[in-house]
């Protein structure tokens, strides 16, 4: 069982969860920039949400399918299509073999995610199959997908020949998930303060909760480098470096701001001015260069409790798609 | 040992006021404070020098034993120590703090400040590394020693002439911070990155590190180690770790040569001694 790249996209990474545990090795948590599609993708076609998915950006790449194949695509609306027929998202979608997966055009967000019924086999690295192109490891051979790329997946237990009709490519199964309530206002970005917000000047506090800030071109899967209004800050030197974590806001010498993201180092020395929370990683992800960004400050109360509040839906998917799958299967 | 005590009942700030009256050998002060929803640091105050490491370390040590679920990873830098959390799992696992992961995490954190003792870390070896200096292997040897108003061979002596603690591991895969770098060796960065080989022994300031792989650096690059200090498919990926002893010692381009030939030759062994 598997499927093979006949064109790879612009970067195409097996990703996960992510592999925290390492930070005193210098090996960042890495993982899917939009965890949240991810899961999600993973739960639609019944696995748990830690198996490997794909992460894909525009252009994406295409895809042979060499057996019928329960997929998700979830994240970015990158306009997929199966034999050049439309093919929803958020949705499990069964693939007729010998069909081609293609995304020809972009339509929304920055990330893209694709999951099979029962996840891609692969050796994980370090407990994760996340790919982590600094260390060359993880994922599929630690690299980014290539055209000719066989991604074996594991045997499927579901019987989906049955589910197709004759003279159909694919076909889609009847539940979905709603996902409006994660990315409705998709700039606005919650934060916690950072360490040293209180040393930003009055000014630049200010700016900071009313400007609009756009992401760079140059931002990637390491971080977003902010343009907007300069920001000021008392003792403004570097500091010692201390361990940074996802989301962390730093102001740059150039008095210029940058969040970090998925694969960012380990440890930084630039002040931490703020601290996207947990709960709007997600659509910050989805959001590209060009994009702007408008910070809101939050207590650590109510980032926790968004948190839970997606975990919890998250829990309640997990079940109903499972149910969903037996009753096909039965 | 007299340790200052650190009122826990009124520490609902998350930020603690460094005490800076009240240090002391033993016990540095500290300043908790959050790095976002799902990660806590604990900053020992002063400079950061290898008495604050060892007490980080000693930190480290002391979560480490009583890790619990949601506990992902702790990170030691040069004079902190950081607690990354997943709050949910937290939430779960510690039902009767009802303050919310974040104050759960923190109270752990300043317990470990207060309990942990630095005279628990061991003591380990000197690891002494090859370094071959100049020309090719390290290109701004030259530069550093011309900016010092020294030669090449004094720049090398004042490099090889100390031992090194590592204070912490980041930016890449395995690549130590090395402290402290004698003052006649003191450079500043360069303004841009450049492409830097693997194994590149580089200065920064009051800092010397090693790049484990091949990546752009900032760091002025005075010679090269034959070793790998990061190895993806050994059960020990790096080779020095935060806490180590680390001495230079020069080699000739010969000598690199065979050292490379022979390491390619050795079977890849988990956490393999130095030669």
């Amino acid at each position: 069982m598997s499927f093979s790249i006949i064109k790879a996209g612009l970067l195409d990474t097996i990703q996960d969860p992510g592999r925290p545990g390492y930070g005193n090795w210098g090996i960042g948590p890495g993982g899917a920039m939009d965890r949240y599609a991810a899961e999600v993708g993973n739960l639609l076609v019944g696995n748990g949400k830690q198996e490997a998915v794909i992460e894909i950006h525009f252009p994406g790449p295409q895809i042979l399918f060499e057996q019928n194949t329960l997929i998700a695509i979830t994240g970015a609306d990158f306009s997929p299509t199966v034999n050049d027929q439309g093919i929803p998202r958020w949705q499990p979608v069964v693939i007729r073999k010998n069909t081609i997966l293609h995304f020809p055009a972009h339509v929304q967000g920055a990330r893209c995610y694709i999951s099979v019924h029962g996840g891609f086999c692969m050796q994980k690295w370090l407990n994760s199959f996340s790919t982590n192109l600094k260390a060359a490891a993880g994922g599929w051979h630690g690299r980014a997908l290539k055209k000719g790329d066989e991604l074996p997946f594991a045997e499927n237990t579901i019987y989906f020949a049955g589910l197709l009709r004759e003279d159909r490519d694919f076909e889609t199964l009847p539940w979905r998930v709603n996902i409006e309530k994660l990315y409705r206002h998709p700039h606005e970005i919650g934060f916690v303060p950072g360490h040293e917000w209180k040393h930003l000047s009055p000014l630049s506090q200010t700016r900071f909760l009313q400007e609009n800030f756009l992401i760079h071109p140059s931002s990637d899967r390491m971080g977003y480098q902010l343009k907007g209004a300069p920001l000021d800050i008392e003792g403004a030197g570097e500091q010692v470096s201390s361990a940074v974590s996802c989301g962390t806001v730093q102001l740059l010498p150039n008095r210029q701001l940058i969040v970090l993201m998925a694969d960012h180092q380990t440890t930084g020395g630039y002040p931490r001015v703020a601290h996207v929370i947990s709960a709007h990683l997600p659509k910050l992800a989805q959001l590209r260069p060009s994009d702007c960004v408008k910070f809101r400050m939050m207590d650590m109360a109510t980032a926790e409790d968004l948190l839970a509040a997606q975990h919890k839906e998250l829990h309640i998917l997990q079940r109903a798609c499972l149910d969903h799958l037996n009753e096909l299967v039965c | 040992m007299p340790a200052p005590r650190l009122a826990c009942g009124s520490a609902k700030l998350a930020n603690l006021a460094p005490m800076s009256a009240m240090i002391n050998r033993y016990q540095p002060a500290v300043s908790i404070f959050p790095l976002g929803d799902s990660a806590i640091t604990a900053e020992l105050g002063g400079d950061a020098d290898e008495e604050l490491n060892s007490k980080a370390l000693a930190m480290q040590d002391w979560l480490i034993a009583r890790r619990f679920p949601g506990i992902l990873d702790i990170i030691v830098a040069y004079h902190s120590v950081s607690v990354f959390y997943d709050p949910v799992r937290v939430r779960q696992e510690r039902p009767d703090c009802r303050q919310g992961a974040f104050a759960c995490v923190r109270d752990c954190l300043e317990e470990a400040w207060r309990e942990a003792r630095p005279a628990f870390v061991p003591e380990r070896g000197t690891i002494r590394v090859p370094v071959c200096y100049g020309g090719e292997f390290g290109p701004d040897l030259e530069a550093v020693a011309e900016d010092k108003g020294a030669s090449a061979e004094d720049c090398v002596g004042w490099h090889v002439g100390r031992t090194y603690r590592v204070f912490m591991v980041g930016f890449l895969p395995g690549f130590p911070y090395l402290g402290v770098v004698d003052e006649r060796l003191r450079v500043p960065r360069k303004e841009k990155p450049s492409p830097v080989r693997a194994g590149s022994v580089g200065l920064a300031g009051k800092q010397t590190g090693i790049y484990p792989v091949d990546s752009p650096g900032g760091w002025r690059i005075i010679g090269r180690t034959p070793w790998k200090l990061f190895d993806r498919g050994a059960d020990m990926p790096i080779r020095l770790k935060t806490g180590d002893r680390v001495e230079f010692f020069p080699i000739s381009p010969e000598e690199f040569a065979a050292e490379v030939a022979r390491l390619a030759g050795l079977p890849r062994v988990a956490g393999q001694s130095p030669p």
